[in-house]
């Protein structure tokens, strides 16, 4: 177990380093860059004003130079300046990461939370009207695109209540922190919640048909213990794995909620950066979602492990 | 007994729609909570060329003369002092003296004086050491020999020339005094000005904030304890954080025709306007290169728009006709009616003018049996996508077969300033409604803006004719044949302009919508909240 753990530190430090050389070539290699952007909106290019930024910010130095400069400036701590704001990057980017990790930790719990058991209803109950209902709710959760359930939900806010929800990246209470990440939580959880139920439902169904459940009930065990000690902790894997996926699909959700909520979030930064060419902002900003989806990656690998004893790495 | 009716109506309706709401004494206090449309790149009023900048960064400034705030048609008349106390022309109209006010300080306590004047306009003409990244105004200095100061409160604009306009060119919100002792990149993103509101901070895609500046030299004003600006590209959320009374105020000239229904329904005390905003639609010709470099296809092109069909469809018959200079009555110096009628393609009857089209392209070599493909470029916006598509479904009546090519912000005037491209769906917004700033702009030889490089030195005569006359009406008279000679070459086509939305919420007074500019009123000193 602890050799296959070093081995996957190390491809794990392998992989980022992959990550970063892709990231940094692809953003070059997007057409136009932050000058030219700029220069829209003063209506028109001059090509001897946008060499001279061009040099101010840096851009005029050879990739494998500026690559050396931003890997160097990582490993110190130094994630450089915004081209927009002027700010350091490590300035604008942090205060906004606790606001997108609990809308999407809130939005994985959701999921988990509302996914699971409703999957196991549905597979005991299976074919009955409850179980029916149960799989059209979890279609629509795949069907309805996130940023139309979000506007949805602000439109009947506005008009059932005459408000909409502000977004307060500050609360002071756990009860307004809730009251203001809930609901776009459950916009952005709800497709993750219809595809745990599915998995959850497809794999429990899977298991209930084994022998071993068959010996349990044999044997006179209850129908909850047969459920739930015995069918869902071995159905349960693929799920974990699954929501594992889905954490690190979670940020293209997190775009758009975050874009209709309005919350000053990670994921809607890194489409104004991406938009504004900002690359000391979109490469870290990159990098990091990397790290988040390669250590979850991790973490779900761990989980096998520790559910299932049956599974060995590396021993 | 009828007409009086009528002129009681139209009196009433002139009133409701003027924007300018005043009742009772004014209330000090509250914060004015508006939201923004898109994510400024900085707080440089001198370096943009979007009202983006100007809408929240125009209150924290003082020009030194603006067009007066309350009154929605800019002009000569409506200028009034600012930092100048008051300004002079020589004898020979070729030096304009300001005298400007001592009690004004910059917002860091530091006073202001004439040195600030000049090295304000010693950066917008390129003479200053330090330098704007961008300087898209530079045009409109390029009468201006120097500016001298006389002491610390006396400055004057030395011309090369008359030129009547400059007062008004100055008289824009794009044209702030900056501080001396304050760096073109400070002013990025810690603006410091003298205006009635101190900058407080700038969230890149989040939000904007303005506090009042207790010290503002006008005594009594601002009547707002500040102003805040939350930043929602997603127009939908924007307009439900309105209704839902979120906002007090949607931004300026922000909400479209189509939108303005929804508002009104959801929002019925909500106070809305629709102003003309002097800016039209047009399209910007490749003339350099095949097919375009013949005048024939050109004048075709012309003649094939049916520019109603765009007005109809895109604004539900909410739009205007005009040449380069926005269309009468906001507009002070369009054509009049039938002399625009006369210009190919302005004529009413619309298959008469594709008839003659088809004639001028078959006699390029096109026909039912040999179309001309080409691409339509555009940028990637709604507001220039739709009428792209419009109007490469209007030239298909005229054997041109087009596909819309839709270009990345990125890339777009990088790609016009390469000439690659065919045809281009533009917008040209204008910022001061006087052909000195519109005409060098957009049509002069050498041009930063003038994208297709149309130079007709003629024209240029004509340009700098009407530029230095100071009789108004033959100012016009020559502005009328510059237009409609404009339009004839097919210059730039200019489509519609267009007229746009704003609404506040009842309790918000003194809020005047400009109809011919979007970017000159915004100082929003004596704005205040009936709350």
């Amino acid at each position: 177990m602890f050799a296959y753990i070093v081995r996957r530190l190390f491809l794990m430090l392998v992989t980022l380093f992959g990550i970063s050389v892709i990231i940094f070539v692809l953003l070059r290699v997007v057409p136009g860059n932050i000058v030219d952007i700029l220069f829209d909106a003063a209506g028109f290019v001059d090509p001897a004003d946008k060499a001279s930024i061009e040099r101010e910010l840096g851009l005029s130095q050879p990739i494998v130079i500026q690559y050396l400069h931003w890997i160097g400036g990582l490993l110190h701590g130094d994630l450089g300046y915004s081209y927009v704001s002027e700010k350091p990057a490590l300035e604008e980017i942090l205060p906004r990461i606790p606001i997108t990790a609990r809308l999407a930790g809130l939005a994985l719990l959701f999921s988990a939370a509302i996914g699971i058991p409703l999957g196991v209803i549905s597979a005991v109950h299976q074919g009955s009207r409850l179980d029916y209902v149960l799989r059209v709710v979890s279609l629509s959760g795949l069907s309805l695109p996130a940023f139309w359930l979000g506007l949805l939900i602000l439109m009947a806010s506005v008009s059932m209540f005459g408000t909409m929800p502000i977004f307060n990246p500050n609360p002071k209470t756990w009860l307004e922190a809730f009251t203001i990440y809930a609901v776009p939580a459950m916009a952005v959880g709800f497709r993750s919640a219809a595809l745990t139920m599915r998995i959850t439902r497809s794999s429990m169904l899977e298991i209930l048909r084994q022998d071993y459940i068959r010996t349990a009930r044999a044997k006179g065990a209850s129908e909850a213990s047969v459920n739930y000690h015995h069918a869902l902790k071995n159905a349960v894997l693929p799920v974990i794995t699954v929501i594992g996926i889905e954490a690190a699909f979670l940020i293209g959700g997190l775009i758009v909620t975050e874009t209709v909520f309005n919350i000053p979030g990670i994921a809607r930064f890194l489409v104004e950066a991406l938009r504004w060419r900002d690359y000391p902002i979109v490469q870290n900003l990159v990098m990091f979602i990397a790290v988040v989806v390669v250590v979850v990656n991790f973490i779900v690998d761990m989980l096998y492990a520790a559910i299932d004893p049956r599974i060995r790495f590396g021993d | 007994m009828r007409s009086v009716q009528t002129l009681a109506v139209a009196v009433l309706s002139v009133l409701a729609i003027s924007g300018v709401s005043h009742a009772g004494e004014p209330k000090s206090g509250g914060i004015l909570r508006i939201y923004h449309r898109d994510s400024p790149g900085s707080a440089s009023i001198h370096e943009g060329a979007t009202y983006s900048i100007n809408v929240p960064f125009m209150p924290i400034f003082n020009n030194l003369v603006i067009f007066d705030q309350h009154i929605a048609q800019n002009s000569v008349a409506t200028i009034r002092p600012e930092l100048a106390e008051s300004w002079a022309w020589s004898a020979d109209n070729k030096t304009l003296t300001f005298k400007l006010r001592k009690d004004v300080k910059w917002h860091d306590g530091k006073p202001f004086t004439s040195a600030d004047v000049k090295c304000t306009f010693d950066m917008l003409m390129g003479k200053s050491p330090q330098k704007f990244r961008q300087n898209p105004r530079k045009t409109w200095y390029q009468q201006v020999n120097d500016v001298t100061t006389n002491g610390d409160y006396e400055a004057s604009f030395n011309l090369k020339r008359p030129q009547p306009a400059l007062l008004s060119l100055l008289a824009s919100g794009y044209t702030p005094i900056y501080p001396c002792h304050v760096s073109p990149a400070e002013m990025r993103t810690k603006p410091i000005g003298t205006g009635p509101f101190k900058f407080v901070e700038f969230k890149a895609n989040e939000s904007i904030k303005l506090v009042k500046n207790p010290d503002y030299f006008k005594k009594g004003l601002p009547y707002l304890d500040g102003i805040e600006f939350t930043i929602i590209p997603n127009r939908s959320t924007a307009i439900l954080g309105f209704v839902s009374g979120r906002f007090d105020m949607t931004f300026p000239t922000e909400v479209s025709i189509p939108l303005l229904k929804d508002v009104k329904s959801q929002d019925p005390k909500a106070v809305c306007v629709v102003e003309p905003n002097n800016v039209s639609t047009n399209i910007i010709v490749n003339s350099s290169a095949p097919p375009f470099d013949n005048i024939d296809i050109r004048r075709a092109l012309a003649l094939a728009l049916d520019r109603k069909a765009f007005i109809q469809i895109m604004f539900e018959g909410q739009g205007d006709i005009g040449g380069t200079m926005e269309p009468a009555p906001a507009g002070l110096w369009a054509m009049p009616k039938d002399m625009l009628e006369s210009i190919p393609g302005y004529g009413p009857d619309v298959e008469k003018n594709r008839e003659e089209a088809r004639k001028l392209m078959q006699k390029a070599g096109y026909g039912p049996d040999k179309h001309l493909q080409i691409k339509v470029s555009t940028r990637n916006i709604a507001v220039y996508r739709d009428p792209a598509i419009i109007l490469i479904d209007q030239l298909k009546s005229i054997y041109i077969d087009a596909e819309l090519d839709v270009v990345d912000t990125a890339q777009w005037f990088p790609k016009v300033a390469r000439k690659d491209y065919s045809l281009g769906l533009n917008l040209t917004g204008n910022a001061v409604d006087d052909p000195d700033q519109s005409f060098y702009e957009n049509y002069a030889c050498g041009s930063e803006r003038n994208y297709t490089n149309y130079c007709n030195k003629d024209i240029e005569k004509l340009f700098d004719q009407q530029s230095a006359e100071t009789d108004i009406n033959k100012r016009k008279k020559l502005v009328w044949e510059i237009d409609k000679k404009l339009q004839e070459d097919v210059a730039r086509p200019i489509i519609f302009h267009a007229r746009t939305g704003t609404c506040w919420q009842p309790y918000v007074k003194n809020i005047t919508i400009m109809s011919n500019s979007s970017y000159n009123g915004y100082r929003y000193e004596d704005v205040w909240l009936d709350k």
